[in-house]
């Protein structure tokens, strides 16, 4: 048997013209031209996309879940980036 | 920090409806219980393909057989979804399957029983899937991310097997005797396996508490299994078929079905390997992989070929 499997493939799919690819799970191909073939038939059976990305998932780089709080609080405490933030007098219009 | 602060962490995430992702922190026993599960549910989904593939080139027509292939092929993508949930666990995928081919990883024990007629066919998409649709619905919401999104997918693609099997048993059922004759035994057959699919009773399935506790699962076994008698009840009533249980009768006071105790020793018997058809699915399967290893070896040789050119 074999001891080099397939290596494992993440997939996006742009589901109409005007969307971004959205990540919908992996597989396992050879290459990229069967990753995508893999893709259209396990992902799109029924009209879900129109373009299909696939990247070998070794090229993803994550950040660690458990920096979480380190990486995103700076921007929680940020209100004043919100529109909502800001008082505006009653009766002003398109602001 | 310290396991026991990790593990209260995690079980407030729980708590709190917080969905696990897979770099999550996660208690070693979830991780496992995870990879047990998403893998056996893979494999169902994988060999309960081999009983109603067997019928794809007999289909009576050629809808009902265009039908049946998007069906069986809807059963291996949903196989292939499962087993790259299981590897978001850092599970090993093919040793999930070897497990499977050793005998020592399960799946749904109504697959080791045979398909021997068309209304088979009809009976496994209404009851089998039907079953399965209810567990799987429960599943959408379970705590682990990948699987509940795997699950969503798959229940909405599920819901037309079930529908296509009903509408060949309202053909059968509304046809020559002898039809409605062969959809009856099929019921006759399928009905106690499907309710079987539910697993072991409440008092009898250990690592339902932790379950439930970590929202791997939301209703017991005994809760699912009623609700799909009191959902399946007045369809059998709508295709004239009879439940083959004397016992079953609507109960006033609790406002369900009551129903006989099921055979236990027979769902042991097959779950431990003695079932009609056991020896045949895992060797079928063993079959696969053995046999089509080649085709495998051969497209990674040439992916690695190609790739060498191109930097050379």
């Amino acid at each position: 048997m074999s001891n080099r499997e397939w290596p494992l493939w993440e997939v996006f799919i742009r589901s109409k013209q005007g969307l971004n690819h959205k990540h919908v799970g992996s597989l396992r191909a050879p290459d990229a031209t069967l990753a995508l073939e893999n893709a259209r038939d396990v992902y799109t059976r029924r009209s879900e996309g129109i373009s299909i990305w696939v990247v070998e998932s070794n090229y993803i780089h994550a950040s660690d879940p458990s920096d979480a709080d380190a990486m995103f609080e700076p921007s929680d405490t940020k209100v004043y980036r919100h529109p909502t933030f800001y008082e505006v007098p009653e009766g002003i219009k398109h602001m | 920090m310290d396991l026991q602060e990790l593990e209260k962490r995690f079980q407030e995430k729980i708590d709190k409806e917080i969905k696990i992702e897979p770099n999550d922190w996660m208690p070693d026993e979830y991780r496992k219980t995870l990879i047990r599960q998403i893998s056996q549910h893979a494999h169902s989904e994988i060999v309960g393909m081999l009983p109603e593939g067997n019928w794809i080139t007999r289909a009576p027509n050629l809808r009902r057989k265009a039908v049946l292939l998007a069906k069986v092929q809807d059963e291996a993508g949903h196989g292939l979804y499962l087993y790259s949930s299981v590897e978001t666990l850092g599970a090993d995928r093919e040793a999930t399957i070897d497990d499977l081919h050793s005998g020592k990883a399960k799946y749904s024990s109504i697959f080791n029983y045979p398909a021997v007629t068309w209304a088979d066919i009809g009976t496994i998409g209404w009851l089998v899937d039907g079953a399965a649709i209810m567990n799987q619905v429960a599943l959408c919401r379970c705590s682990y991310g990948p699987y509940a999104r795997g699950m969503v997918k798959i229940c909405k693609e599920e819901s037309f097997h079930q529908r296509q099997g009903f509408e060949s048993l309202v053909t059968l059922c509304n046809g020559t005797p002898t039809q409605k004759a062969m959809a009856q035994d099929a019921m006759n057959r399928f009905w106690w396996p499907a309710l079987m699919m539910f697993g072991p009773s409440d008092a009898d399935s250990p690592h339902s508490a932790q379950s439930m506790k970590w929202k791997i699962k939301r209703f017991s076994n005994d809760e699912l299994r009623q609700s799909f008698v009191d959902a399946t009840v007045p369809q059998a009533e709508i295709l004239g078929l009879t439940i083959p249980d004397p016992n079953l009768k609507w109960n006033e006071e609790t406002g369900h079905y009551d129903f006989s105790p099921i055979n236990w020793d027979e769902f042991w018997q097959v779950v431990n390997g003695n079932g009609p058809c056991n020896k045949e699915r895992v060797e079928a399967r063993k079959k696969a992989k053995e046999e089509g290893m080649w085709v495998r070896e051969a497209a990674m040789a040439y992916a690695e070929k190609r790739a060498m050119r191109k930097t050379a």
